[in-house]
């Protein structure tokens, strides 16, 4: 927005900094964590192929109790967190998340519940609202029963449908999450519709990110140059015409792009998640970073993992940087894209992300989309290399700890 | 923009909250997943934006409030940004 014109005396021109990013940002003080992620449990009935929880969820140690959980509110408030998100796993999985939602609302956090909805009653959902819960996120995975149900390789399509309209009835904003890959992509338009008719206001179309269960099947999931075109043609059409009744985020696959994501506005910036054994994650997938000593929840409050930890700080400020990040213009805007992607595509996390086609691994990427294409073409004259790993406890125990099951 | 009759009501818009956030030193509008941030006029605007008090009212108040005249004309733009950013909505 301009605010261009000046209010007067005592009054500036009303102006809003728009977005989670907006915290003064340095390594000596570095703002507060202004988003707040809990992974109540890894636990899920699903079992989706583009999942990003560790592939060795199944061996990290036991679930937090509901009292751990409510000290970790009651800390990170005090340091202003205020935009709450409740994940997993499936975190209606948990039977203590009606008391953890009333205390976070009694501390005044905002307070999303991000869920496939499989476990979500009409009890429930009520006595969620009552708890003060403030929106729920519910994922699809297509518009169609069949590829719903066969990338979570469940039957929950008629269960979400019931869920979206238990949403609608109990007045909470309605917000539709599709993790969009080579196999749903083309139905963007149908899903939109679905949307639609279910009356969401929020529609994320998310590409699929490439870390956990979704590293694994990579080369299944990576859409082609030509499908994402379709699909951002379609969305941009969908758009005109519904304006702004409905809210679309498109995210694109970072895969197709020449710069990096600006990952989570820089690590140790605004974002703190806390998985289900209580480990401190500067972000999502941080857990297969090599030597981060990452703080638990069990031994120290928030307060000093979010600003003493050295695993916190590693990546704050400009000092880890490698070349060519060090000294490019770029690197206050993207941070040097996401050290996840930099660590399992090039081996070292400080290296540039090689989205950029500045990074001298950028190649790794492209070569990635490339036989992704040719596995399309293949796959479409009935040859599958290998088969779709679906998310599963069983497969999850059998990988070593630590290990993110690098491949090529 | 100044089509907005002083009669009309804003409200913040269902599905927002504003709140007073002091690790910010700001209002905020917190939405799905998403935050904004608001400066001091514009947190001085949207605090007043209740439902039940008028345009016309508000500007009243935030003139003797900060003592300065003439405000009608950038309260109303900023409430016809926030109407179109779905911050805000018209109460009859």
């Amino acid at each position: 927005m301009s605010g261009a014109t000046p209010v007067g005396h005592g009054l500036a021109a009303p102006n809003a900094a728009v977005g989670m990013s907006q915290a003064p940002r340095s390594a000596s003080a570095p703002g507060p964590p202004l988003w707040l992620l809990l992974e109540l449990t890894y636990r899920c009935p699903l079992h989706c192929v583009f999942c990003y929880n560790p592939t060795d969820f199944a061996n990290t140690g036991p679930e937090l109790g509901t009292e751990d959980w409510i000290r970790v509110l009651r800390q990170a408030r005090a340091l202003g967190a205020v935009q709450l998100g409740l994940s997993g796993g499936e975190p209606l999985a948990r039977d203590d998340l009606e008391p953890i939602v009333a205390q976070a609302h009694a501390l005044g956090y905002y307070i999303n519940l991000i869920t496939s909805g499989i476990g979500m009653t009409e009890a429930r959902i009520r006595s969620l609202k009552a708890a003060g819960l403030d929106h729920i996120q519910l994922s699809f995975q297509d518009s169609t029963r069949e590829l719903n149900d066969f990338l979570s390789s469940t039957r929950t399509f008629e269960l979400k449908s019931k869920v979206a309209a238990l949403i609608r009835q109990h007045d909470y904003p309605m917000v539709l999450n599709v993790v969009l890959h080579r196999l749903n992509i083309d139905h963007v338009g149908e899903i939109l519709e679905m949307a639609e008719a279910m009356g969401a206001q929020y529609v994320e179309l998310a590409n699929t990110q490439y870390y956990g269960w979704a590293w694994l099947n990579r080369e299944h999931l990576l859409p082609s140059r030509a499908q994402l075109e379709r699909a951002e043609a379609t969305t941009r059409r969908f758009r005109e015409r519904v304006g702004n009744r409905m809210q679309i985020y498109f995210v694109v696959p970072d895969y197709f792009e020449t710069r990096p994501k600006a990952c989570m506005s820089g690590l140790g910036s605004v974002f703190l998640g806390i998985a289900p054994d209580g480990t401190a994650l500067p972000c999502h997938a941080a857990r297969m970073l090599p030597g981060l000593q990452l703080p638990n929840v069990r031994d120290s409050d928030i307060r000093a993992i979010w600003y003493d930890s050295p695993a916190f700080n590693r990546f704050r400020g400009e000092a880890w940087m490698k070349e060519p990040c060090r000294s490019c213009p770029e690197r206050t805007r993207d941070f040097g894209g996401c050290r996840c992607q930099a660590y399992l595509l090039t081996g070292d996390a400080d290296n540039a992300d090689p989205v950029c086609d500045l990074s001298p691994h950028h190649h790794r990427v492209t070569e990635a989309v490339a036989r992704a294409e040719q596995a399309a073409a293949a796959a479409a004259d009935g040859v599958r290399e290998q088969a779709l790993v679906f998310r599963d406890h069983r497969i999850s125990i059998a990988v070593v700890p630590g290990d993110p099951v690098r491949r090529r | 923009m100044s089509d907005i009759p002083g009669s009309t009501k804003p409200a913040i818009a269902h599905g927002m909250r504003l709140q007073w956030e002091p690790a910010q030193e700001a209002h905020v509008l917190l939405y799905p997943e998403g935050m904004v941030r608001l400066n001091s006029s514009a947190g001085a605007i949207l605090s007043r934006c209740d439902g039940v008090r008028t345009l016309t009212d508000i500007v009243t108040d935030l003139e003797r409030t900060y003592s300065v005249a003439g405000l009608a004309g950038d309260v109303t733009a900023f409430v016809a940004l926030a109407l179109d950013k779905h911050w805000l909505e018209l109460r009859e």
